[in-house]
């Protein structure tokens, strides 16, 4: 047997975190339906067996409104980090390689959007596509690239002074061969942490937005509307209606935060013998 | 002659590296297995060996400095006492100064002036600093500008000043030079020259035997992480009185001496033969030469070497 | 096959302070194929911006370079002029491997590793995992394609232990013999450049 060691640890965490949100996002999935139902015959039950996290004033299992709503959030925060980090690598490869013009077009974009406050933007832009998954989804993409964007025009510009690349240049390796074997390589680890970090936020936005009535439609059952609506509740003595939801939505972003974290620690050779 | 006083008496000191190997295998590297090294007073001890081979570990290790996954063993003694943690941290800056390797490590985000100064600000300091930045061609403008508004010369030759600033009784120069046009090399290993001559102690750790030879008053060779043989500058004048196969080879490979090769590299950490590490590459190899060398005495100097006479 | 510089006048321009200076001024050169060229050079010559210009790194400000009458971007794809510099691990990706490196090079035959010492397990590690000595034996190899018909070695030894100095030496003298390769070497080391050269041209720094 081997021993124990920080890698194992950083991979354990990272794995057991991926692992965690995969079952919660494919339990939500399969739930979905089961979420609507609604049942008189048990509304307003405290946490217990069989409805573990109680039930709500129509009668529904909490239980599977959480599990589905996170489901619906994670889906969303993955699509929206996607799309942004994307956008991130894209916008920040151009304004590195394509000249002054394009460099000051893109920082300057950066920093206009990084000067707007990121939930009025969000709003708006939610709002204009007539909020729903698809307003979401978008506001959330197109403001979450700006940090990402940035650390990878600096990385490129780097890597394009790098003598090694200019020494391939000079032995006849083409452009796009230097991109891909040269500088991809470099940009690959600082993407991929880009990316996962993005989640949290993705997530906790969208939860944002959809508790202020600006983002998805009522009818979905997302961790922010159920809990906007259970706020009435809450006065009435119904903790469990929002204690648990919200419990489960902190969980989630935590644990992307420690699978981010730990990929870093297995990449940045700063602490990758640790 | 008078023996003079030990300052820096480093004995079968040893540094490893912990580092994973694909997967989740850790392993050790030992990039410095046996090394010892004594700096008197007023000497000037030049610490020889071929880049990578982990030369500037023994300077981090003094000061207490090694990256965060290198550990070390051994003895180090400085001034008659072990230098434990909380004295390197003392040392480090007053009586001990480095010239690191690296001009990364100037403050970024200070001024030059200050910086070397370490915060004093009577006239003194200021006038010592205009000294020694005459010396060395920096403007006095200097003072007054960040690191990365200088070139890489004018860099480290700050990062050279600020060993001279202070009166250190101990300095490390860990490759003071590379870059440096030939006349400030001189003039630097002069400085170094001169604060041996004033009765500091001082440890240059070089790749170039060369010029180590040429200020030095002695000179240690440092092969696959062991020392080999520690030799007075004077035994390099002819190849009969060094004692090492490999100072030897390292003798008949200098330009005036015909620049002879040898054929072979050192060993990598991760595969060292069996006792001398010098010994696929030496014609003298015997049976002997598989198990573990003491360090021995010979004629002034010593020699991790069985056949050595 | 002559390289030649013709009134190569160069200057940096410091953005930050507007100032300028004249690294080069009016400086030629001519270097045969069967020609080894040392140059010696003081302080504040710019013989690494030179190396750099002769190779088609940096352009100069006035003056010109020639292989055989036409200028360098004339011949594409591997340039038959290539550059081997002071610090090895500066011009290896971190990121590949020591095999992939080579393959880089315009068709690296064999024999070139063996005379260069480079061992088969080198091929398959890292930059990282190699030392000084041994990556610039990757280097040399990699500039040594079929279609290089001029080296500039710049202080290509200075970092290096003197026993693979003379292995890089030795190695690099008869091979451009052979091949009738141009070479240009500086170094600050004078009896190494009148041990390895044909012919040494000492330079003046350059006032102004």
């Amino acid at each position: 047997m081997r021993r124990w060691n920080g890698r194992m640890t950083a991979m354990f965490l990272c794995g057991l975190a991926v692992l965690f949100l995969a079952a919660v996002t494919a339990a939500g999935w399969g739930v979905s339906e089961e979420a609507l139902v609604t049942d008189f015959s048990r509304k307003n039950l405290g946490p217990g067996v069989p409805y573990l996290f109680g039930t709500d004033w129509l009668g529904r299992d909490m239980f599977l409104r959480t599990l589905t709503g996170l489901s619906m959030s994670i889906r969303i925060g993955i699509l929206a980090a996607g799309v942004s980090s994307v956008l991130a690598l894209f916008l920040g490869t151009l304004a590195a390689t394509m000249g002054k013009a394009a460099d000051a077009a893109v920082t300057w974009i950066i920093d206009l959007v990084m000067g707007i406050p990121h939930i009025l933007l969000l709003i708006l832009i939610s709002c204009a596509l007539g909020k729903g998954f698809r307003g979401v989804v978008v506001g959330v993409a197109l403001t979450h690239w700006t940090s990402l964007a940035r650390v990878i025009r600096g990385e490129v510009m780097q890597l394009k002074e790098a003598l090694y690349i200019q020494a391939a240049r000079k032995l006849g390796v083409g452009t796009w061969e230097i991109a891909w074997k040269h500088m991809f390589p470099h940009l690959f680890p600082q993407f991929l942490v880009g990316l996962i970090l993005t989640f949290p936020h993705a997530i906790l936005h969208e939860a944002g937005i959809t508790f202020l009535g600006f983002g998805l439609s009522p009818e979905q059952p997302a961790i922010g509307i159920i809990l906007s609506e259970s706020m009435k509740y809450l006065a009435m003595g119904r903790w469990w209606l929002a204690l648990f939801p919200g419990l489960f939505l902190v969980c989630t972003v935590v644990l992307f935060d420690v699978a981010g974290e730990g990929l870093r620690r297995l990449l940045d050779p700063g602490s990758a013998h640790v | 002659m008078e023996k003079k006083k030990v300052i820096l008496d480093i004995r079968n000191v040893s540094v490893s590296f912990e580092q994973y190997e694909r997967g989740f295998r850790k392993r050790k590297l030992p990039v410095i297995r046996s090394l010892d090294v004594t700096v008197h007073e007023g000497e000037m001890v030049a610490v020889v060996g071929s880049s990578g081979s982990g030369k500037s570990l023994l300077a981090h290790g003094i000061l207490g400095i090694l990256p965060y996954n290198a550990s070390m063993s051994g003895e180090m003694l400085y001034d008659g006492a072990p230098l434990t943690k909380e004295r390197q941290k003392a040392l480090r800056g007053s009586e001990i100064a480095l010239v690191p390797q690296s001009v990364a490590f100037l403050d970024p985000l200070m001024k030059i002036g200050p910086q070397i100064r370490k915060g004093k600000k009577d006239r003194a300091s200021r006038e010592r600093l205009n000294d020694i930045f005459r010396g060395y061609h920096l403007k006095e403008e200097v003072q007054e500008q960040y690191p990365f508004e200088l070139s890489g010369g004018m860099n480290r030759r700050v990062l050279v000043s600020t060993a001279l600033m202070g009166s250190p009784r101990l300095v490390i120069a860990d490759e003071p030079t590379p870059g440096l046009h030939m006349d400030m090399v001189r003039r630097v290993m002069g400085h170094f020259r001169e604060l041996a001559d004033r009765g500091a102690g001082v440890l240059l750790i070089t790749h170039d035997l060369e010029q180590a030879l040429q200020v030095a008053d002695r000179v240690v060779v440092f092969y696959s992480g062991m020392t080999v043989e520690d030799a007075s500058v004077q035994d390099f004048q002819r190849e009969e009185t060094l004692r090492h196969p490999y100072t030897r080879a390292l003798w008949r490979a200098m330009p005036e001496n015909g620049l002879q090769f040898l054929p072979g590299t050192q060993p990598y950490v991760k595969d060292l033969p069996e006792g001398c590490p010098f010994g696929p590459r030496c014609e003298a190899c015997t049976e002997e030469c598989r198990r573990e060398i003491p360090v021995r005495e010979l004629r002034g100097g010593s020699v991790r070497c069985v056949h050595a006479t | 096959m002559v390289l030649e510089a013709n009134h190569i006048t160069f200057q940096y321009k410091n953005t930050n302070r507007g100032d300028k200076k004249h690294i080069l001024y009016d400086f030629s050169l001519r270097i045969g194929s069967r020609e080894r060229v040392g140059i010696a050079a003081p302080s504040g010559f710019g013989k690494t911006t030179f190396c750099k210009i002769l190779a088609g790194y940096e352009r100069p400000d006035r003056g010109e370079v020639l292989l055989d009458g036409k200028p360098l971007e004339a011949y594409g794809g591997c340039c038959p002029v290539q550059m081997i510099w002071q610090y090895p691990e500066q011009v290896v990706n971190p990121r590949l491997r020591m095999r992939r490196v080579l393959q880089e090079g315009d068709g690296i035959e064999a024999y070139i590793l063996q005379g260069l010492g480079i061992q088969e397990d080198w091929l398959n590690r890292y930059p990282a995992e190699l030392s000084g000595g041994e990556l610039q034996r990757f280097c040399i190899a990699r500039a040594l394609g079929k279609r290089t018909r001029f080296l500039l070695a710049d202080e290509i030894s200075t970092m290096l232990d003197l026993i693979t100095q003379s292995q890089i030496w030795n190695f690099l003298v008869e091979e451009v013999e052979r091949r009738e390769i141009g070479l240009l070497a500086v170094s600050h080391s004078m009896p190494l450049l009148e041990h390895v050269c044909t012919r040494i041209r000492c330079l003046e720094e350059v006032s102004s």
